[in-house]
């Protein structure tokens, strides 16, 4: 077996690839403000992935089952070039004074997903979320700019909303893929994952190859 | 983004070694390696329907939670932690600053040789895994090229992961 290279002792160590089993494990956080679809995605994801593909949903919640720590859903997508490759999915708790735990949740991701909420009276609390997100990746050493990274506006179905293109304008970083949600009903939920999940795989392909 | 984590298979042979032995040694009923971000590493034991992947993910935020703690108090860390049941018991601890030794004891041992047994098994594994930093920083020095699995990875073998 080749050895292998690292270019970084891993202060951000992130994707971990097992050559004694032959694993690559990613990890994906999903970002957002309080009720805005994080764990509702988790749950989707979780309730429609068959039994062989997923591990238990671990969700971390208070009595009125508000996101305490985290929700963890690890998936089994398959093989690429022998090699198993599992997702991590987790999310954050989304209320503004749990920051410390989601700094915590953010130390080792390799793909994020910000959820948005739609609704018009929530602007302020996505931009504010958004911001967050930005900081507390900086602080671990990330740069959103450079993250694999995907906007999934949450809720399109109410009738309070914001328009698409509004929203974007105003939560777009980078030009990043953007889908429209119906999180409790799936809409957008998998177009959301797989395209972050592509992300991090072709980030590995410029890493790995490079 | 920075390229990722490896675990070269001597090393990983040698782990495993290493904990099986614990294993034995403490009495123990399952030992388990994890990285701080929630990773198995290795693992050993006679719970076989452990799921092992949520133990993962949970040790590696109960660290990462009293971590956050112990900066809070001006502490660097608090290195040990030991959970006790009415059956089973948690031991867990830091090894080489970035990996989590869990492990799982009932009254078939004690806290006391517990603590003995990991203290010999993490002098060993402390020096497995400066081997491992050690041969990475040798093979960036001499420029060696990683043999990645996802060098050659297209878009099409990505698509059929998700169909």
């Amino acid at each position: 077996m080749q050895p292998p290279r690292r270019s970084d002792k891993g202060i951000r160590a992130l994707t971990f690839i097992n050559y004694a089993s032959r694993e690559i494990n990613c990890k994906i956080v999903y970002y957002g403000p309080g009720l805005g679809g994080k764990t509702t995605n988790l749950q989707y994801i979780y309730d429609t992935t068959a039994a062989q593909s997923k591990g238990k949903l671990i969700s971390l919640a208070t009595e009125t089952d508000r996101t305490l720590f985290f929700d963890f859903l690890p998936l089994d997508l398959g093989t690429v070039r022998g090699f198993k490759t599992r997702f991590h999915l987790y999310t954050v708790p989304g209320q503004v004074f749990y920051d410390a735990s989601r700094k915590l949740i953010l130390k080792g991701v390799d793909g994020m997903v910000f959820v948005a909420d739609s609704q018009r009276e929530r602007m302020d609390a996505n931009i504010e979320a958004l911001f967050n997100l930005e900081a507390n990746l900086k602080q671990h050493g990330y740069d959103l700019m450079k993250v694999p990274y995907v906007l999934q506006l949450n809720k399109r179905d109410l009738p309070n909303v914001v328009s698409a293109s509004d929203l974007t304008a105003e939560l777009s970083r980078k030009g990043e893929p953007v889908f429209e949600g119906v999180a409790n009903r799936g809409v957008g939920v998998f177009d959301t994952l797989k395209a972050v999940a592509k992300q991090v795989l072709l980030e590995l392909r410029k890493n790995g190859g490079g | 983004m920075s390229t990722p984590v490896v675990l070269y298979e001597q090393e990983y042979e040698q782990l495993k070694r290493v904990i099986t032995r614990l294993c034995a040694d403490a009495n123990a009923k399952f030992v388990f390696l994890v990285d701080k971000n929630g990773q198995q590493i290795a693992a050993h034991g006679e719970m076989l329907n452990l799921d092992t992947t949520s133990l993962a993910s949970l040790t590696a935020g109960n660290v990462a939670a009293t971590d956050g703690l112990a900066h809070l108090i001006g502490e660097r860390g608090f290195p040990v932690l030991s959970h006790e049941g009415e059956r089973d018991n948690l031991h867990i601890s830091i090894v080489a600053t970035r990996v989590i030794l869990v492990i799982i004891f009932d009254e078939r041992s004690s806290l006391g040789l517990v603590r003995l047994r990991v203290k010999r098994a993490t002098a060993e594994m402390n020096s497995i895994f400066e081997v491992i930093d050690t041969k990475v920083d040798r093979e960036r020095d001499m420029g060696i090229a990683l043999d990645s699995p996802f060098a050659e990875i297209t878009e099409e073998d990505i698509d059929a992961l998700f169909n």
